[in-house]
């Protein structure tokens, strides 16, 4: 950084500027490559890819509240499972089958799920607010048990109609449309988020996760943001949830659980928190991993994925993405001082 | 003369403790004071209990005339009282525009923004260069904060509580843990404050205090023992006793 | 009335089981500061072997609870001194998914070594059958269950107050780096409590298998139970344990008596209320 610093300075904001939009077009080429060669080599299990993106985009709303605001969650499910059943009860018992309209009740959905889940989650801090999380989604799943006229119960709610999408794209038998249209909603979150995380808003959300007192030096209010955070997640966990809705045409209790969103935490701390990238790919490692070795050895899939949790803990503490991303850009810079 | 800061009758305690026992001081405009007493004087309560970090037990705290002393620690930095922290707190993953940007956004009532990115708005950036160019941090705004010296994180704090535009700032002991060498850079900084700005500065080097303040406060045992001009402060009877009874520094008061 | 006094028994009982199983993780995670997951999980490897020597190897069962807390110690200590020590004084995250993955393996190993089905621990013919204590008559097992609940309290409360161990334990669960430099080898104060904390698990899953049965998916199902009542209790504090058990089991009792439709509603919104209005637990102390 030599001469004028004030021309330094402008040449470094065009920089970062180019290094941003450069990332951003490095992921949505990455998903869209993925997507076509996930339909390509796999055209017989799309119903397994289709799920992987429903649950990338509950990882990613995960993500947002854990990765960048630091609010550790075993209950992000219940934002997703009300996505889900939102959804799935516009059409069945609504008749509103239009899938944009049904992604738009599962989105309102997941907002209110996730403002119910800010308000009682932040009263507490650290361990009791984890337990919080988990005997929230433990409410909403014996709600929607006992709210069987509207849920089916254990049994599930089906009876799931859709419209073509646009009026013109059937949902098919094999998925072909659900898959797509997957894809289609985790690009347009994706840049979404990619805008949302280095907004101002982003950046004081990650200041919160740092130092809450900091930023209330600063003025500005902890709650009030994280709670803005919960509901921008809830939307976000709420899309992926009608997209599980809409692609399967049944919205199992499962998706309400604890079960799910320890899963979904899993796939997050495997992938790297704090980044969107990391989501993603902890997600496709994660459920790739489980359904090549459930099928592979039935015997033996939860010993593996367990081994595998031990394995990344132990040899790549910031998860598979973080601990590349520090690798390469450790051997980038010379001095070999690796983000810390 | 209206008072920015007014404190009335400030008193805390924890328990049977008593730490804060009735403090009272005002301060005006463009004030220039320096807070100062042995260890265990109650400093640090009397911090937490000016910003908001902690609720008296009784006593008032009032800020341009409003009365905030049940107002909380953020709504207090909004209307005019800002701090700066005994040490660095920092994000450590930013840069030094990002805090100031996050500080002049926030002012404006801009930092809940959801779309945009600030490194990229003119009028922000504009103000955020002009505030790291009067404190010599411009060559270094773009560089991670765990990256700069400990003597430049202490400028940045300063920087950072200047994008607020306080009308009262309360520094919690500036030039603490920067090397000697640096300190004149800190000092320099602190005389070119905004002269409209009343400061209140926690410090224990008494030569920095005798430079910078117009008026010295001396807190002993939770208690305001003097209030008074810099020359008369070491003559006192009561500040040579408070030090020279506890403080193992009593040199730099005598 | 006689309803009544049975759901008092039984949820005297069924607190005093989850107690047992529960204290061992409010203290290592009073001490060491770690959220384990898998602690449950040694729960369940207690139980088995005690179904296995009990049942398979009809060696009975006090034998049975024996050879449950000692095999399920020496089974603990290799995991913690490869695996746990990895994680003290990491992230909660880290250790979230370090535990996650020990129960996984838990599970897996357990179910390919036993076999995926329920497992039964026969009881001694002494604790079969009800005692008459005058105006009623109790199941003798649920008096067992009760009195080692009481064991258990007063021999941890007298280890922590009483003893040279309990003061280098408070004095390390207090500030560890100060118990050191004052020459508490914690590193063996920590080793000894993680073996109390899963004998007693061992212990507790045993003796509790009338209330929460000893199956595959033990290590998966109760893992949130413990959790829970450690943290409304507040982490580290035997008094605030035995509170939220006794709390938390009256109320999932009762609920089951009355309500049995609505699962586990009722201790999950007593969770809620109760974190809400302790947010650091009920005996928890700001830190």
């Amino acid at each position: 950084m030599s001469g004028d610093s004030s021309v330094s300075n402008t040449n470094s904001m065009t920089r970062l500027r180019s290094n941003f939009i450069r990332r951003d077009l490095i992921g949505i080429a990455a998903i869209i490559i993925t997507a076509l060669a996930g339909y390509l080599l796999f055209p017989d299990n799309l119903a397994l890819l289709t799920r992987l993106l429903a649950i990338a985009l509950l990882v990613l709303s995960l993500d947002l509240v854990t990765g960048y605001c630091g609010v550790a969650t075993l209950g992000q499910a219940a934002l997703f499972g009300s996505g889900a059943y939102a959804a799935g009860i516009l059409s069945a018992h609504y008749g509103i089958t239009d899938p944009l309209l049904m992604t738009l009740g599962g989105i309102v959905a997941g907002v209110v799920a996730g403002l119910v889940c800010a308000i009682v989650m932040l009263r507490a801090h650290g361990l009791p607010q984890l337990v919080l999380s988990i005997a929230l989604v433990y409410l909403f799943h014996e709600f929607a048990n006992k709210a069987s006229s509207w849920t089916g119960g254990s049994d599930g709610l089906s009876g799931i109609m859709l419209d073509p999408l646009f009026g013109v794209f059937e949902f098919d038998l094999f998925g072909h449309t659900a898959y797509f249209f997957g894809v289609a909603l985790l690009l347009i979150v994706f840049v979404l988020l990619r805008i949302l995380v280095r907004s101002p808003f982003g950046m004081l959300c990650r200041g919160i996760k740092e130092d809450p007192v900091r930023v209330r030096a600063l003025g500005a209010s902890p709650h009030k943001a994280l709670v803005k955070m919960y509901v921008i997640s809830g939307a976000v966990a709420g899309t992926g949830g009608a997209l599980s809705a809409i692609s399967t045409q049944v919205v199992a209790l499962d998706s309400l659980s604890f079960t799910q969103s320890a899963e979904a935490l899993v796939m997050l701390v495997l992938g790297g928190t704090g980044s969107l990238f990391g989501a993603l790919v902890g997600t496709l490692i994660f459920m790739l991993f489980e359904d090549f070795v459930s099928a592979a050895n039935p015997f033996h899939w939860l010993t593996m994925v367990g081994a595998l949790l031990i394995a990344v803990v132990l040899f790549a503490p910031k998860g598979l993405y973080g601990t590349a991303e520090a690798f390469l850009a450790g051997r980038k810079k010379h001095d070999g001082e690796t983000r810390a | 003369m209206s008072a920015v800061l007014e404190v009335i009758n400030l008193k805390k305690s924890f328990g049977g403790l008593v730490v804060t026992s009735d403090v009272s001081l005002s301060m005006a405009t463009g004030d220039r004071v320096a807070l100062i007493g042995p260890n265990g004087a109650g400093k640090t309560t009397f911090v937490n209990l000016v910003t908001g970090a902690l609720r008296p037990s009784s006593g008032e705290v009032r800020l341009r005339g409003e009365t905030v002393t049940k107002v909380g620690p953020t709504g207090r930095v909004q209307r005019g009282l800002v701090r700066s922290f005994q040490v660095t707190r920092l994000f450590q993953d930013m840069t030094p525009a990002e805090h100031v940007g996050l500080a002049v956004l926030q002012r404006t009532g801009n930092s809940g923004r959801l779309f945009g990115n600030f490194l990229t708005r003119t009028e922000v950036m504009e103000e955020v260069d002009h505030l790291l160019e009067k404190l010599g941090l411009l060559p270094l705004a773009h560089r991670k904060v765990r990256e700069i010296a400990y003597g430049q994180q202490r400028l940045l704090e300063l920087a950072i509580a200047l994008a607020l535009k306080p009308s009262v700032l309360l520094l919690d002991e500036p030039a603490a843990g920067v090397p000697q060498s640096d300190t004149s850079r800190i000092e320099e900084a602190l005389a070119n404050l905004p002269s409209d700005l009343s400061v209140l500065m926690i410090e224990h080097d008494m030569d920095l205090v005798f430079r910078f303040a117009r008026r010295v406060i001396v807190l002993a045992a939770g208690a305001v023992i003097f209030d008074g001009s810099p020359s008369d402060v070491t003559k006192d009877a009561r500040v040579r006793e408070a030090y020279l009874g506890s403080y193992a520094h009593a040199s730099h008061v005598a | 009335m006689q309803t009544v006094f049975s759901i008092a028994v039984d949820a005297l009982a069924y607190g005093m089981v989850l107690f047992v199983i529960s204290i061992g993780l409010s203290v290592t995670m009073g001490l060491m500061r770690v959220v384990n997951l898998a602690h449950g999980g040694f729960a369940m490897i207690g139980g088995y072997i005690a179904s296995y020597v009990a049942r398979d190897l009809g060696l009975g069962y006090a034998l049975a609870v024996v050879a449950a807390v000692v095999f399920t110690i020496l089974i603990a200590i290799p995991i913690e001194r490869l695996l746990y020590r990895r994680i003290y004084g990491q992230p909660e995250l880290t250790q979230v998914l370090m535990t996650i993955g020990i129960t996984f393996c838990i599970i897996g190993i357990t179910n390919f070594i036993m076999g995926p089905t329920l497992k039964t621990i026969p009881l001694a013919p002494a604790l079969q059958g009800s005692a008459d204590i005058g105006f009623r008559t109790i199941p003798i097992h649920r008096l067992f269950a009760i009195l080692c609940g009481l064991a258990v309290a007063l021999g941890l409360w007298y280890a922590i107050e009483k003893t040279n161990f309990g003061i280098r334990l408070r004095a390390s669960v207090d500030n560890a780096a100060m118990a050191a430099a004052l020459g508490v080898r914690t590193e063996i104060v920590y080793a000894v409590s993680f073996a109390v904390a899963v004998g007693l698990a061992a212990f507790g899953g045993v003796v509790g298998s009338e209330f929460l049965p000893v199956e595959p998916y033990y290590a998966l199902r109760y893992m949130v139970t413990f959790l829970v009542v450690v943290s409304v209790g507040g982490a580290g504090s035997i008094p605030g344990a035995l509170a939220a058990c006794l709390l938390l089991g009256a109320v999932d009792t009762t609920g089951r008596y009355l309500m049995p439709e609505f699962g586990e509603f009722f201790f999950y919104l007593a969770v809620i209320a109760i974190i809400c209005i302790f947010p650091r637990g009920l005996a928890g102390r700001a830190k």
